[in-house]
């Protein structure tokens, strides 16, 4: 399968791939060449994928004893100086969630892939679920913010993969490709651009001397600082403890005040620039479908559904899920009549679109428990109900 | 006779702007520390070549001290990060330095099995049969009836013979020594950084705060004499006969030094044998 990978391991062409190789695929167009994974289904196969495709592009990958060490080896390869990732699925992901929370506080910037499946706990492997969307958010202890992108298509599994680790690069924060079983396992045409025409954000190296740099001084004009790698001199000194710009320990409250002020604002300030989303038929509409990942390409048919029945009905398709877009909710929560909520899960994002409406406009959940996904006629129904 | 020097000659190795260090007086890290650092001073090693990972806990505050890159990672998983770090920069010389708590009881997995796959690492375990940070618990090495806070009437587990563990898990370093042999620590050192694999050096130290008070054995200084008294060096002993037992004999030297492919250059060879030219080997970033 290394045929036609280019020098920079880009296999460019069209494919006929399912989600989970293309996010494979995406990362190593995006330049990881290392990822540390622990097999669980549904998302093996991003990590079979780098398995069998990086000793033709120069990657490494090692299959760990457990999820614990996967979620950190990674994090050892990228002040290595590599890109990196690691791949896994529901229990796997609840057992990473510290090392989420040391990549927030390090900076160490990494793309995790979650292939969710429906819990909690064992719960229906390996079928579809959309069960740990806050757990994206909120699953590490302590406080923090990072990135949560939701494909609905091999295509984007590859193009948000890129992006992932673009975003990663951009705010040295943990990005989170969040799939679905279905997504990951539905094959479709994938078209892998050639190299020079994918936009890929390199890594921010300092230009500073030992000595003059500080590991967590933002850069000039930003709120990201710049990096360095092991082995060039700086005696870097990266701890999961609250720091000083020098990357040194400080127990006390202004220091923490401080660090997690920037932690924060590197998100928070940058809403604009990381939030996407794509909108259909929002003008005039009474009506508005929020979704994301499978269900998304399930409301589909029920909103043509009702669309034939002569509802006023558009779509809102979060494709970042954290940061939440809240402007865009907010605004449209002043035009339309109803949101509705399909999602696999018995009410998580919704809790969102309700919590922005602030009772402007009737938010309607249509909850599924996972293990499949949504019979269009009962979006359908939550549609025209809506629009009443 | 040598001239007076004006710096000790282990503070260029040291962050001693951080100094003092948290470990109390009489705790044997520090003295570990000493000896890691005059190691890499005899060795003459690119200080830039090495990376220094921890875990949690008192051990797991070294990385913090010495100068060199260095990473205080999350309890028990210092040794996955530097193995990704080892596997990511074979140029680099990387040494996991942790307590007993950290490396074999939440760490343990990782322990067995990176000494199983020979990731090149030099792991140097304090092991002060307690953990020191969290207010002195049982660990896997505190001797049956020594008295932990979470054993107040005396712990009642078998404990791990650490040398043998790693050994049979096929270590291609394997040495023991206590806080008293701090000349043979920084040999072995030495010797142990320069080896590919994985390397083990297991250091009993003294915990005065909170396991030789506890149990009612003096301070830091009365156990260097207990282990000076009770010490007995025999260098390739057979790690099957170096059990530790309460306040009884301790065996110590080097007890296991072989070769064998490293967890990088078996990953290599196998690539190279089943792939052939089409192989493209691992690049160092930033290297040509």
């Amino acid at each position: 399968m290394s045929g036609n990978a280019d020098s920079q391991g880009v296999l460019t062409g069209a494919h006929y791939l399912d989600g989970d190789h293309a996010c494979g695929e995406g990362a190593i167009a995006a330049g990881c060449r290392y990822s540390s994974g622990y097999p669980i289904t549904p998302s093996t196969e991003v990590f079979e994928k780098l398995a069998q495709r990086f000793p033709f592009v120069g990657g490494r990958c090692l299959q760990f004893e457990d999820e614990l060490a996967a979620s950190i080896a990674l994090y050892g390869a990228v002040w290595g100086g590599t890109k990196a990732c690691t791949v896994t699925s529901g229990p796997g992901f609840s057992l990473m969630q510290e090392h989420i929370g040391l990549a927030a506080i390090t900076e160490t910037p990494c793309v995790y892939f979650n292939v969710q499946r429906a819990g909690p706990s064992t719960g229906l492997p390996t079928q579809p679920a959309q069960g740990d969307m806050m757990q994206a958010r909120f699953g590490s202890h302590g406080d923090y913010r990072l990135i949560a992108l939701c494909p609905n298509s091999p295509q984007e599994c590859f193009d948000l993969s890129v992006e992932a680790f673009n975003l990663s690069e951009e705010y040295r924060v943990p990005v989170i490709v969040m799939l679905d079983e279905v997504v990951g396992h539905m094959t479709e045409k994938v078209v892998i651009p050639p190299a020079e025409k994918l936009k890929i954000t390199e890594r921010r190296w300092t230009k500073k001397k030992p000595g003059e740099f500080k590991l967590y001084q933002a850069a000039e004009g930003s709120l990201v600082p710049e990096m360095a790698k092991a082995g060039d001199g700086y005696k870097l000194h990266v701890t999961g403890l609250t720091h000083d710009e020098r990357g040194y320990p400080a127990m006390n409250v202004p220091t923490h005040q401080k660090m997690q002020t920037r932690l924060f604002d590197k998100i928070l300030k940058n809403v604009d620039k990381i939030v996407r989303w794509e909108e259909r038929d929002l003008a005039g509409a009474d009506v508005v479908v929020v979704s994301y990942g499978i269900t998304s390409r399930v409301a589909e048919r029920a909103i043509q559904m009702a669309k034939d029945k002569g509802v006023k009905v558009g779509s809102f398709r979060l494709i970042t899920a954290w940061p939440f877009p809240e402007k865009q909710i907010i605004e449209l929560s002043k035009k339309v009549k109803a949101f509705v909520v399909p999602e696999l899960n018995l009410g998580q994002m919704v809790l969102e679109v309700e919590r922005l409406s602030a009772g402007r406009t009737k938010t309607v959940p249509v909850p599924h428990v996972g293990g499949t996904v949504h019979q269009p006629e009962v979006i359908f129904n939550a549609i025209v109900e809506a629009a009443r | 006779m040598s001239p007076p020097v004006k710096e000790n000659p282990v503070n260029k190795y040291l962050r001693m702007e951080r100094m003092p260090s948290i470990w109390c007086p009489g705790c044997g890290i520090g003295t570990t520390v000493n000896c890691f650092a005059r190691a890499l001073d005899e060795s003459e090693i690119d200080l830039n070549t090495v990376a220094v990972v921890s875990g949690i806990g008192c051990t797991g505050r070294v990385a913090g001290y010495m100068n060199v890159d260095s990473f205080h990672t999350t309890h028990g998983r210092a040794i996955p990060f530097a193995t990704g770090l080892a596997m990511a920069r074979p140029d680099m010389k990387v040494v996991v330095y942790s307590g007993d708590g950290d490396l074999t009881a939440i760490g343990g997995n990782h322990l067995v099995h990176a000494a199983r796959r020979n990731a090149d690492l030099m792991v140097v375990c304090v092991n002060n049969f307690t953990y020191g940070m969290t207010g002195g618990q049982v660990t896997p090495t505190t001797f049956k009836t020594a008295v932990a806070s979470t054993t107040p009437y005396g712990a009642f587990e078998e404990t791990f013979n650490l040398p043998r563990l790693m050994d049979s898990c096929g270590a291609t370093f394997v040495a023991r020594w206590t806080a008293f042999h701090v000349r043979q620590i920084a040999k072995s050192m030495n010797e142990a950084i320069n080896k590919k694999g994985f390397r083990f050096i297991e250091i009993l130290a003294p915990c005065p705060t909170l396991y030789l008070r506890r149990n009612k054995l003096g301070e830091g200084l009365d156990e260097m004499k207990f282990y000076k008294e009770k010490s007995v060096v025999k260098n390739g002993a057979n790690t099957a006969d170096v059990f530790l037992d309460y306040r009884k004999e301790i065996t110590v030297g080097k007890f296991v030094d072989r070769e064998r492919p490293s967890l990088n250059e078996a990953m290599d060879a196998r690539m190279r044998e089943a792939l052939g030219a089409k192989y493209v080997p691992y690049k160092i970033p930033g290297k040509a």
